[in-house]
């Protein structure tokens, strides 16, 4: 099994990094369906539109934590615009690659992201769809990958 | 990240939390998979050397070492036969077990279709050798009844008898389950079929070298096996077909195995099968018993110290081998990887090895729901696991599952411990 992930996913699989809950979030998504067995919930605080803090809870494969992990890394101290720029390409990227059938974890992570950011929108009274875009539900957007 | 500790031979480099922390200790391997496959025993090991060793000729050659070659094949076949209670001239080699289950299926749908049968029944939780059988015979225009198990993984003679049509051909009903072990009751199946005049076929790749299969107690017409499940080598398989029954042939060329299956012979595969089949049977009831004791204490314990976990399948009638638990809150390869890390094999009945997205069809058939299918692992005994190996997979499991519980959003939720979220956001 570990031979079909790179060393960077085993690293985040075995050590993920952020991982708990954020009791003084401002902003939080989740995204997936237990049915497919993948859920992410990303936690973010932001401040002054800096992303201060990011963490997340995941149930799923190990592509699935190593994701979550890799995503909420890239995105700690960055600003809104910043984040809303990730996509799951440099997901897969800063972790080495994954096999094929694994992407679809690399979308998720994206996907939360976003769903959390569309959740600091909300919150902030401001419709988040001009900024995040529609946030696809998941099952569609796996096989589509 | 710590660095992995000097002379690690940890199969994950830098994974240094589950290094034992012995320098220099090479990481002992815990195989838990043996409904997967099985190690090569010492008595098939020898026979294929004795067969592989010299000049090999073909068992349809006319001189020495043809007639060498063809005494293997025979002393093989004699084995095999004996250990099912069968007459050596109902055992017919195959490459493998999915082969002899095409053969029986597809062989009897051709077989009695002239006679207008086009109809089949089979079990939900079939191995796909079956299930994809009969899906590629329903695509030519044959019907196919598939029949559900209960909720503890049995199949009901009674369900089988009312699915019965006058143009039903073959039923065929696995005798154990590959994923949960189930044993089947297939003496009571066999005579609902014959009592409406229609063949029965089982597929005994997991049962046969498990527990004991006696094809005339059974009364089945047909039983596939496999030998790498009883530690023959992989690639070699066969097919039980009782005298008087006759599917069409699934590969046609030659005359070997009395003209129904062409091909020349895996004569080192067949001398270790045979070689393998008789050990196996030899000590049936003791490895039975051992490989009971360490599954009930797997279940016991891990029933016990790890809430939630349940057990999948009745567990009376069960290969004595078998433990398959599910654990909630947590997807299977999550264990799977920090098993391997800790050196344990095992397997899972989640999807995220297969292209689906959907958990293993065997779990789903007996009423789980995706997400406890999505957490399920299988730990299968053989022989030459010990005590010791069944409780380091219960010590391994007590740190892991808690471990990663704690980081899934699933768990907590179903603990009540989380605030709830919608897709989108959080629940005011």
């Amino acid at each position: 099994m570990a031979g079909m992930y790179s060393e960077k996913v085993m690293e985040h699989f075995a050590h993920p990094h952020n991982v708990g809950e954020m009791p003084d979030a401002n902003a939080v998504g989740e995204v997936g369906n237990p049915k497919c067995g993948d859920i992410m919930r990303m936690y973010l605080k932001i401040e002054n539109n800096m992303v201060v803090d990011a963490k997340f809870m995941t149930f799923g494969c190990g592509a699935a934590i190593a994701t979550s992990s890799m995503a909420t890394d890239l995105i700690k101290g960055k600003s809104i615009e910043e984040c809303l720029k990730l996509t799951n390409k440099a997901v897969v990227e800063a972790l080495d690659g994954l096999p094929p059938i694994k992407v679809h974890c690399s979308v998720l992570a994206e996907e939360a992201v976003k769903a959390a950011l569309a959740d600091y929108y909300r919150r902030q009274g401001i419709d988040p769809e001009p900024f995040v875009g529609k946030i696809e539900t998941s099952c569609e957007s796996c096989s589509a990958h | 990240m710590e660095d992995p500790k000097p002379g690690c031979l940890c199969r994950s480099p830098g994974i240094s939390a589950y290094c034992d922390g012995k320098e220099n200790t090479p990481m002992k391997l815990v195989y838990l998979d043996n409904a997967a496959t099985t190690p090569c025993c010492p008595q098939a090991l020898a026979a294929v050397n004795k067969a592989l060793d010299g000049p090999c000729g073909n068992p349809s050659s006319h001189y020495s070492v043809g007639y060498e070659a063809k005494q293997l094949v025979d002393t093989g076949r004699a084995q095999v036969a004996k250990a099912l209670n069968a007459d050596p001239g109902e055992i017919f080699f195959t490459g493998c077990g999915s082969e002899a289950d095409n053969w029986a299926v597809k062989g009897t749908a051709f077989k009695l279709a002239a006679q207008g049968k086009k109809h089949l029944i089979t079990s939900a939780f079939e191995h796909h050798a079956i299930l994809h059988s009969m899906a590629m015979l329903e695509r030519i225009g044959f019907e196919v009844s598939y029949i559900k198990p209960d909720s503890e993984g049995y199949i009901h003679p009674e369900d089988v008898e009312a699915a019965i049509r006058p143009d039903t051909a073959l039923i065929s009903i696995m005798m154990a389950n590959n994923e949960i072990g189930t044993i089947q009751p297939i003496k009571e199946l066999a005579a609902v079929a014959h009592a409406h005049k229609i063949w029965f076929h089982t597929d005994a790749v997991q049962a046969v070298g498990a527990i004991p299969v006696d094809v005339k107690e059974l009364g089945v017409d047909m039983l596939s096996l496999s030998g790498h499940k009883f530690n023959a080598p992989k690639g070699i398989g066969a097919l039980y077909i009782r005298k008087g029954i006759s599917p069409w042939n699934f590969l046609d060329g030659g005359g070997q195995e009395s003209r129904r299956r062409a091909g020349t012979e895996n004569v080192a595969g067949i001398a270790a099968i045979g070689a393998a089949l008789e050990a196996a049977t030899q000590n049936l009831p003791a490895r039975m018993e051992h490989e009971q004791k360490l599954r009930d204490y797997v279940i016991d314990r891990v029933l016990k110290n790890i809430p939630q976990a349940r057990l999948n399948g009745g567990r009376d009638k069960r290969l004595p081998g078998n433990a398959n638990i599910s654990f909630p809150g947590l997807e299977g390869e999550t264990i799977l990887l920090d098993l391997d890390m800790h050196g344990i094999c095992a397997s899972t009945g989640s999807a995220c090895n297969s292209d689906s997205l959907d958990p293993s069809h065997v779990l789903l058939s007996i009423g789980l729901p995706e997400e406890i299918g999505h957490g399920s692992m299988r730990f299968t005994f053989g022989p030459q696991n010990t005590m010791q190996e069944a409780e380091y997979l219960c010590d391994t499991l007590e740190e892991i599952i808690p471990r990663r519980r704690a980081m899934s959003c699933m768990w907590l939720q179903s603990e009540g411990k989380a605030r709830v979220f919608s897709l989108k956001g959080e629940k005011q």
